[in-house]
């Protein structure tokens, strides 16, 4: 039995004397680490010793019961391995146990080939449940790995909500521009929420044909509609126990808002084609970069379902309105890619951050993630330059001095001429003027070819 | 050098007693004798309710035999062990029953021979089989004594075994380590 080894521990709490000794000798023999309790109060007393891999535990004892000293013992350690030891008249008691969270029970006397092969068992379970335990706690860290990133005073206030909200089950709207990372925030809520466990479902209602879009959220039986050749889950099935991520909400049909509606408020629906009520637990998130509003005046959005939705919303703000977000952003993108690529981590030379900063970014933080990662494959190390930017960034390089029509027009030249690697002929066609004309304004502004 | 004294826990198999003698003298390299002297009536640990005799009662009954015959022979160690053999039924309240029951890093340990027969498992007897299963066992118990724990390695004789299967698959043996321990504590 190779798991048998001194570092296994094993709590004997009997109130017979007898039993302790035998129990305890018998464990010792078997390179067991053993601690015996006479009572519930030396038992708590030891679990300071501890952790115990496995509790024998006797079901009558004198003071508190043993099944009362179970629930203790489990408040003090959860994955506690407990082996009540009973005499046949207190089975019923120790059925009782097994309900309470016991890992087995043995009648007085025991047959030593299972209690050997329960307790290898018992040390099995809890090893595993640890393992357990710490496999959640590295999933919680590694969803930190992904949180939002984020210093500006918006986005503070932002993750401040999402741990408020996350919480609770409470409906959550999402709203922002597009790219704002609107489904980022919907993972982080429901990452560290108590659903966590359960899977997150996405649908992404605006990309869904309408006529498919049913049958995707409730599921269809086999036969529902030609070519439904098997029965299929739907996404509300799929969420049961976790988070269904309604994406561009807004742009979902007024039958299907009236479906969607009853679905929230009763958790309940059949399958396309079938009569079988399905119950769901979910929780719902969803997203638009709609007006919402005017869509509920204009008759294209239900008020009754806007309502169920807009419980809480967070509203995430674009780019351009939060640009100390940018720098951060941009270090997180440029590991990211440095990991997939597997590319040393470029630095960004200041010309380049600083041109990054000033774009207005109408594409937000996915339009940023693009450039870095189009940044990453150009660049040669150790640092992303900003010839290295595509040109619409490019373009924010040269900016008038001042608002002055001399200074536009020299900023606007020197722009085109960077654009077209000075091709004179092409910038004079862009410039809609001549090449002559041309020369004569790029020695008045005193422009040179770099 | 410690003595390993053989004490006849009756009703006892003389043959089967005496078939471990030297085998045990052999591998412990250590003198092994059957002590006559004091036979050891088993009546006082009988458990009526389980038609079984209380090992640990014989235990220290044994342990009060060896303390006066260590205080009235001249040639007698306290590091001499003890050995009780009997052919009754064993158990500790909290078992069904035990082959064997030992002190570790003590002196005293007992064994039975009662579910070492294959007839009691409705086979036909098997003298050689159930000698070699006492020995097995013996070697067993008195490895406790001798400070020894379950050994991982199945084949080593100080591997736990809760049913005969499991004595027939090990061996007669210490294993390396099991060796190594012993020699240690027999130097």
């Amino acid at each position: 039995m190779p798991e048998k080894s001194s570092q296994h521990s094993i709590l004997i709490v009997d109130d017979e004397v007898v039993v302790r000794d035998s129990l305890s000798k018998w464990f010792r023999q078997d390179g067991y680490r053993v601690g015996t309790a006479e009572d519930a109060v030396h038992a708590l007393k030891l679990m300071n010793q501890g952790p115990w891999d496995v509790i024998l535990l006797d079901i009558k004892m004198p003071g508190m019961s043993g099944l009362e000293l179970q629930k203790q013992l489990k408040e003090i350690d959860k994955s506690a391995a407990i082996i009540m030891i009973t005499a046949f008249a207190s089975v019923e008691s120790a059925v009782q146990a097994l309900k309470e969270g016991a890992f087995d029970y043995v009648t007085k006397p025991v047959d030593p080939d299972h209690l050997s092969h329960l307790v290898l068992n018992a040390i099995r379970q809890k090893k595993l449940a640890d393992e357990n335990i710490q496999l959640r706690q590295q999933i919680s860290e590694l969803a930190k790995v992904d949180e939002i990133v984020g210093e500006s005073p918006q986005m503070k206030k932002i993750i401040e909500m999402i741990r408020t909200v996350a919480q609770t089950d409470t409906t959550v709207m999402i709203r922002g521009e597009s790219g704002t990372g609107k489904e980022l925030i919907a993972r982080a809520i429901h990452v560290n929420s108590s659903r966590r466990y359960f899977p997150i479902i996405p649908v992404n209602c605006g990309a869904i044909p309408e006529t498919l879009l049913e049958s995707e959220l409730f599921g269809h039986e086999k036969g529902a509609f030609t070519g439904a050749q098997y029965r299929r889950k739907g996404k509300f099935e799929m969420a049961d126990g976790g988070t269904i991520f309604l994406d561009e909400v807004g742009t979902i049909s007024l039958k299907m808002q009236v479906e969607l509606l009853r679905v929230i408020e009763t958790k309940q629906f059949t399958r396309v084609g079938g009569n079988d009520v399905i119950t769901s637990d979910f929780r719902i998130i969803c997203a638009t970069n709609r007006d919402l509003e005017a869509a509920v005046r204009d008759g294209t959005f239900r008020e009754d379902l806007y309502y169920r939705l807009n419980v809480f919303t967070i509203f995430v703000p674009p780019l351009r309105e939060r640009r100390t977000d940018i720098p951060p952003l941009i270090h997180h993108f440029l590991r990211k890619y440095a990991m997939a690529m597997n590319k040393p981590v470029m630095e960004i030379s200041p010309e380049a951050m600083d041109l990054l900063v000033r774009y207005d970014w109408p594409g937000n933080v996915r339009e940023l993630e693009n450039v870095i990662e189009r940044a990453m494959v150009l660049a040669k190390p150790p640092c992303i330059r900003p010839d290295d930017l595509p040109f619409q960034i490019l373009s924010k390089r040269e900016t008038p001095a001042d608002d002055s029509l001399a200074s536009v027009e020299k900023a606007h030249i020197e722009n085109i001429l960077r654009r077209t690697g000075w091709n004179i002929t092409r910038a004079a066609e862009i410039l809609d003027i001549d090449r002559v004309t041309l020369y004569n304004k790029i020695a008045k502004y005193g422009l040179k070819k770099p | 050098m410690p003595s390993v004294f053989l004490v006849p826990v009756i009703p006892v198999d003389d043959k089967l007693l005496s078939s471990v003698v030297d085998p045990l003298s052999m591998i412990f390299g250590i003198p092994v004798i059957i002590d006559n002297t004091n036979h050891l009536d088993p009546a006082f640990a009988f458990d009526f309710s389980r038609n079984q005799y209380n090992s640990t009662a014989l235990i220290a009954a044994l342990v009060t035999l060896q303390v006066r015959q260590t205080r009235s022979a001249t040639s007698a160690s306290s590091s001499d062990k003890v050995l009780g053999i009997t052919s009754v039924d064993l158990f500790v309240p909290v078992l069904t029953f035990v082959f064997g029951e030992a002190q570790l890093d003590g002196n005293t340990a007992i064994v039975s021979t009662y579910r070492l027969d294959e007839s009691i498992y409705g086979f036909p007897p098997n003298p050689r089989l159930t000698q070699e299963r006492l020995l097995k066992e013996s070697l067993h118990e008195l490895g406790h004594t001798f400070g020894l724990i379950h050994c991982p390695d199945y084949l080593c004789v100080m591997h736990s075994s809760t049913s005969v299967e499991e004595i027939d698959v090990k061996t007669a043996r210490f294993c390396l380590k099991c060796q190594e321990i012993l020699e240690k504590k027999l130097a």
